[in-house]
This record gives C-alpha cells, sequence and structure tokens, in this order.
C-alpha cells in the first residue's frame, strides 16, 4: 500500500478504553477542515471495529489501518 | 449527512450501583460521538448518578454477585465493610484498566449535549430534590422521556 498519507494532525489514544478513543477522534476532527487527514493511535483492541463503525455512522472516510506491536494506527479523512 | 434528522438514542437509568452506572454513560457518550443525540432518564436508585452528593462514590455490592472478579461467598459478603471493600477492588481494576470515572464521563455527556433527564416522581419518593443533582439536569416525569423516545432509533433499559 502506497505510504504516502499525509498527515494534517495527530491523535494519541494510547492507554484509553472505551468510550475514550471515539470521544476524542471525534472532538479532534472537529478542529481540522473537510479533507484534512488525521492519524490516531490507539492500544484498544475494540477500537479496530469501533473505529469501522464510527466512520460508517459519521461519514467520515477511514483511509488506512495498521498495527505496530500492539498500537493501532488509524488514518482517517474528515469528509464533512 | 448533516441535512438528515439525527438518529437518536434514549436509555432509562433504574440502577446506582457502580457497574450499572457505566453501561448509560458510556453508550450516551459514544452516541454523541456518532453524530447522534442521546437522553438518559434516571430514575429510582439511577438518580443516585446524577446526585452531586453520591455520583463520586457509587458503589459495587458483593452479597449476591457472583460475577465479581474474586466471586465472594455470600456469607461473607453480608458482613459489614465488604461492600466497600468489593467496590474498592473494583475501583482498582477499573484505574489499572484505564477506565474513564463515572464523574469525567458525565462531564463528557455534558459537554457534549447529552439530555439527562430526573425522574421528578421517584425523586419525591426517595427524597431527592434538583439542588441535590449535578449541573445541567433537568427535572421531568415519564411523559417527557417518551415524547423523547417515541422519535428514538434505539431505546435501552438499564
Amino acid at each position: 500500500m502506497a505510504e504516502d498519507i499525509k498527515v494534517d494532525s495527530a491523535l494519541d489514544c494510547k492507554g484509553l478504553v472505551c468510550p475514550e478513543p471515539i470521544v476524542k477522534i471525534n472532538m479532534a476532527i472537529k478542529k481540522l477542515q473537510v479533507g484534512q487527514i488525521i492519524m490516531m493511535e490507539s492500544t484498544d483492541k475494540g477500537a479496530a471495529n469501533d473505529m469501522h463503525s464510527w466512520a460508517k455512522r459519521t461519514g467520515h472516510q477511514l483511509l488506512k489501518e495498521e498495527a505496530e506491536g500492539n498500537v493501532l494506527k488509524f488514518y482517517v479523512k474528515k469528509m464533512k | 449527512m448533516s441535512e438528515e434528522k439525527k438518529k437518536r438514542i434514549a436509555i432509562i437509568a433504574s440502577k446506582g450501583t457502580l457497574d450499572m452506572a457505566y453501561p448509560p454513560l458510556i453508550l450516551a457518550t459514544t452516541a454523541i460521538s456518532m453524530d447522534m443525540e442521546a437522553g438518559i432518564f434516571f430514575t429510582f436508585y439511577g438518580l443516585d448518578i446524577i446526585n452531586k452528593h453520591k455520583f463520586n462514590s457509587l458503589k459495587v455490592p458483593p452479597l449476591a454477585n457472583p460475577a465479581m472478579p474474586v466471586p465472594m461467598p455470600n456469607i461473607i459478603g453480608a458482613m459489614p465493610g465488604m461492600t466497600a471493600m468489593a467496590t474498592m477492588m473494583m475501583k482498582g481494576w477499573m484505574s489499572k484498566a484505564n477506565v474513564a470515572t463515572i464523574p469525567k464521563l458525565l462531564d463528557i455527556a455534558r459537554e457534549g449535549g447529552v439530555r439527562l433527564i430526573g425522574c421528578q416522581m421517584t425523586m419525591d419518593v426517595m427524597g431527592v430534590k434538583k439542588e441535590d443533582f449535578i449541573d445541567g439536569v433537568e427535572v421531568a416525569g415519564a411523559a417527557t422521556f417518551l415524547d423523547y423516545a417515541i422519535d428514538a432509533n434505539v431505546s435501552l433499559f438499564v
């Protein structure tokens, strides 16, 4: 997969558990402009499924997700 | 999408133990983070969750609770001080897992516009006054909850 995602903002949710990663990504994305990309890091194993549901319901685009050890990284594009 | 009517969750919180305070607050704070509206109707023991004298010290009883991570025989769980001990253990586990506290979830809920409704009738029964509540709570009855819940996509009783 191409490694050319330009990240505008980063959010560290490592150590946080449900519901905080979802609460925080939603707060953080409100500060961005449409089209900008935020990278969120989480160690919450439930975040993988939850981020898909969150993106589906809010309409933001989950561009990519990757795992580094126990840290999950999500790249989200603000769509509205 | 933002033009559409927002999805909505309506929850009744009827229990005042530490473990039962979590589901309504976790669901409501998640809902507002997913572009939904959320409202919680606090009734009977659930009133303790929004009681400013109690919300920071909700307890979990070990008595008749075989699901405690360290199960306790009822005859021991019934002894004085055991509820405090079980609560301390539970808070320890929650803190180790970095779970948000009830006061923190209430803050997130209020900042995000979750509608918090105290049930007038049970307030009268339990001797609870509006001044006993944290800020941002409205007081109303069943008709108000139903008027809100009738347009909800998800309704839960906790």
